[in-house]
């Protein structure tokens, strides 16, 4: 735990130097406003990578979480084009989401198949399915209402209400995993599952409300994805999947299973966030900027990957010292 | 020797005929789409119905397969050939494998071209493009200079640095700018024509360069993308969106002010020109040969290229007065 602890500083320090150096260049971009902008922007990145943090936790994997949110966004927009209440619209979002990843986490617990082949299957299924209910067509801002695209926008005490979402989605989340059994029981069944079934907890059940969490989550974040950007389209949030993924491992979330702390997932995601944000603004050619993003995740997990064997190392030694 | 003379005689024979029934009824053009039921083949489909009624004694054949497949035009073909169409103007699905069955109604005297997406050389007289990469690139610049008097820093956000299509356009654009003094294009950002990419990459624009009073976007996200970041930074009136967009897309921007003009090819000139053409194909006012000059009615001539293909106009450009008209249409 306090390697963990240790990581998540080293990450926010990280974070820092990155301001520091894109301020050298760009002094503008660490006013408020840029950093509340930046914070708005990475705040689906946030919300998804929570629910992706929380999947991995059990071992498992989410590659659909970009594709629900695509096809969650696309029921918005088209439930708001019908004239449902805005209430509605978000409820049905979050129910959709869920169910979507219900049906992930149902074919990773009764057909125990293994989750990177259930979502990678899924990903294509749901993308096809917007596709098949709107034929290629886009929605666009004048099909949505107003406050249908106001919504993710409002300022609530200076901050929009989508960067409010993301901050209550961390501080519940926080607490559901710490404080909570089904907290718990997420970072047992990845941390070792046989001894989680000795305690009596059902791995492919835990397993099971991980994929529903991070498919809600898709879902909310499809809606506010949709309104923010005023156009819901099938391609929508493509290979955005990957950066959530990303986000985790930068953020210290094992690929294991087991180990990772929300706060972990965050930072990650606004790393993540602070590079994509600063890049256009630091006039680094676009031909490098992938380069860089890349540069940042091998850097990660092979600074994941030297901690790791640290604490291998340590184990050892203790075995061999008696 | 003697294929060439029995196709001669075929097409003669075959011209013979149908020009015994034109006597009795109205020349056939047969408008060959990808699909049914996509908004901007309709329109284009008007623009043919508007050139037969201004040619007198043209009816129009307004037909394509049901989805977007190779094999489903074929069999449109051959029904067409069996009908005795007197010419097919197409818009491929693919533009090699319905070449075969085009050159078999070509060599029953049936006059073929393709328009928007073209057919291999084999397959058809001419190909009439909606316009071509040079127009393009003038146009984009020009949408932006026509609202800029005092001339200015504008921007380009283009879709992945390696589209063909947007880095040829770019590269006329660049080739133009001389044209337009005082129009000074600062720099040229690429959205990967992802929604979320394209609006951080303008909001970018829009902090690094303070002064910039326009940004060209010629793909149909980008554009989309960058007005609403305009809208959301609360620089409508400052910055003005524009490039290439779908007007159904960019209703909502137009309405707003974040875009005040965007350019796209109009199906319905398109199609009115693809009728035109085949027209005096058929009647013998023109030949498709390199270099030769086919009348298009209102729009112009068309001037074809060494392989038979020609530009028909500039994208036409789309504002606050038309927008209500074409955003239902495509």
């Amino acid at each position: 735990m306090r390697i963990l602890r240790h990581r998540e500083a080293l990450l926010g320090l990280a974070i820092l130097v990155l301001l520091v150096i894109v301020a050298a260049r760009f002094p503008a971009f660490i006013r408020p406003a840029s950093l509340v902008n930046v914070l708005n922007d990475t705040s689906p990145l946030i919300l998804l990578a929570i629910g992706q943090m929380i999947v991995i936790l059990t071992k498992c994997i989410d590659l659909s979480v970009a594709a629900s949110l695509a096809l969650c966004g696309m029921v918005a927009a088209l439930l708001n084009g019908a004239g449902v209440p805005l209430p509605l619209v978000l409820l049905a979002s979050v129910i959709l989401g869920g169910a979507l990843g219900a049906v992930n986490g149902l074919l990773v617990w009764k057909l125990a198949i293994p989750s990177i082949v259930v979502t990678l299957g899924t990903m294509t299924i749901y993308r096809g399915s917007i596709f098949l209910m709107t034929n290629g067509a886009w929605v666009n801002a004048h099909q949505m209402t107003d406050s249908f695209k106001a919504f993710p926008r409002t300022i609530l005490l200076g901050l929009p209400v989508m960067s409010w979402i993301a901050l209550a989605a961390i501080a519940f989340f926080a607490i559901v995993l710490t404080r909570t059994p089904l907290g718990r029981a997420f970072y047992a069944v990845g941390g070792n599952p046989h001894a989680a079934v000795y305690t009596g907890l059902d791995v492919g059940r835990t397993q099971f409300w991980a994929f529903v969490i991070s498919g809600a989550l898709a879902g909310l974040t499809g809606y506010l994805w949709v309104a923010r950007f005023a156009v819901a389209y099938v391609d929508v949030a493509r290979g955005f999947e990957l950066d959530v993924v990303a986000a985790c491992v930068i953020g210290g979330i094992a690929i294991a299973g087991g180990a990772g702390t929300i706060f972990g997932a965050v930072l990650g995601a606004l790393f993540l966030g602070v590079i994509k944000n600063a890049l256009p603004v630091v006039g680094i050619s676009p031909f490098w900027q992938m380069a860089i993003s890349g540069s940042a995740i091998v850097l990660a997990v092979v600074f994941n990957a030297a901690q790791r064997r640290q604490k291998g190392r340590i184990i050892l030694k203790q075995v061999d010292a008696p | 020797m003697s294929i060439l003379k029995k196709t001669l005689v075929s097409a003669a024979l075959a011209t013979a005929m149908l020009a015994q029934a034109a006597s009795a009824q109205d020349v056939k053009i047969a408008l060959v789409v990808k699909a049914l039921g996509i908004g901007f083949f309709e329109a284009a489909a008007k623009g043919a119905e508007e050139a037969a009624a201004e040619l007198g004694g043209v009816e129009i054949i307004y037909t394509g397969p049901t989805s977007t497949t190779a094999e489903g035009q074929i069999e449109v073909i051959n029904a067409l050939i069996a009908q005795g169409v007197n010419a097919i103007a197409i818009s491929a699905n693919d533009p090699d494998a319905v070449a075969p069955a085009l050159k078999r109604a070509m060599d029953r005297g049936i006059t073929v071209i393709s328009w928007d997406s073209g057919v291999a050389k084999e397959g058809r007289q001419m190909h009439l493009n909606p316009s071509s990469s040079a127009l393009i690139g003038n146009t984009i610049i020009k949408l932006a200079a026509d609202h800029m008097p005092d001339g200015g820093d504008v921007a380009i956000l283009s879709a992945t640095s390696t589209s063909t299509n947007q880095n040829i356009w770019i590269d006329e654009a660049t080739k133009v700018l001389p044209n337009y003094p005082g129009i000074n294009l600062v720099a040229t950002v690429y959205g990967d024509d992802l929604a979320d990419k394209s609006y951080r990459e303008a909001q970018g624009l829009m902090a690094t360069y303070p002064d910039l009073k326009a940004i060209i976007a010629p793909t149909t996200v980008g554009i989309l993308a960058a007005s609403q970041a305009v809208t959301d930074a609360g620089k409508i009136g400052e910055i003005n969106v524009t490039g290439l967009g779908l007007p159904s897309e960019m209703a909502g921007a137009v309405e707003s002010g974040a875009t005040i003009s965007f350019a796209i090819w109009n199906p319905i000139d398109l199609g009115y020109a693809a009728t035109m053409i085949s027209y005096n194909l058929l009647k013998g006012n023109a030949t498709a040969a390199p270099g030769a000059s086919i009348p298009m009615g209102r729009i112009g001539a068309a001037v074809l290229d060494d392989n038979n293909e020609a530009a028909m106009s500039d994208p036409f450009t789309y504002d606050a007065s038309n927008i209500e008209e074409f955003k239902s249409i495509f």
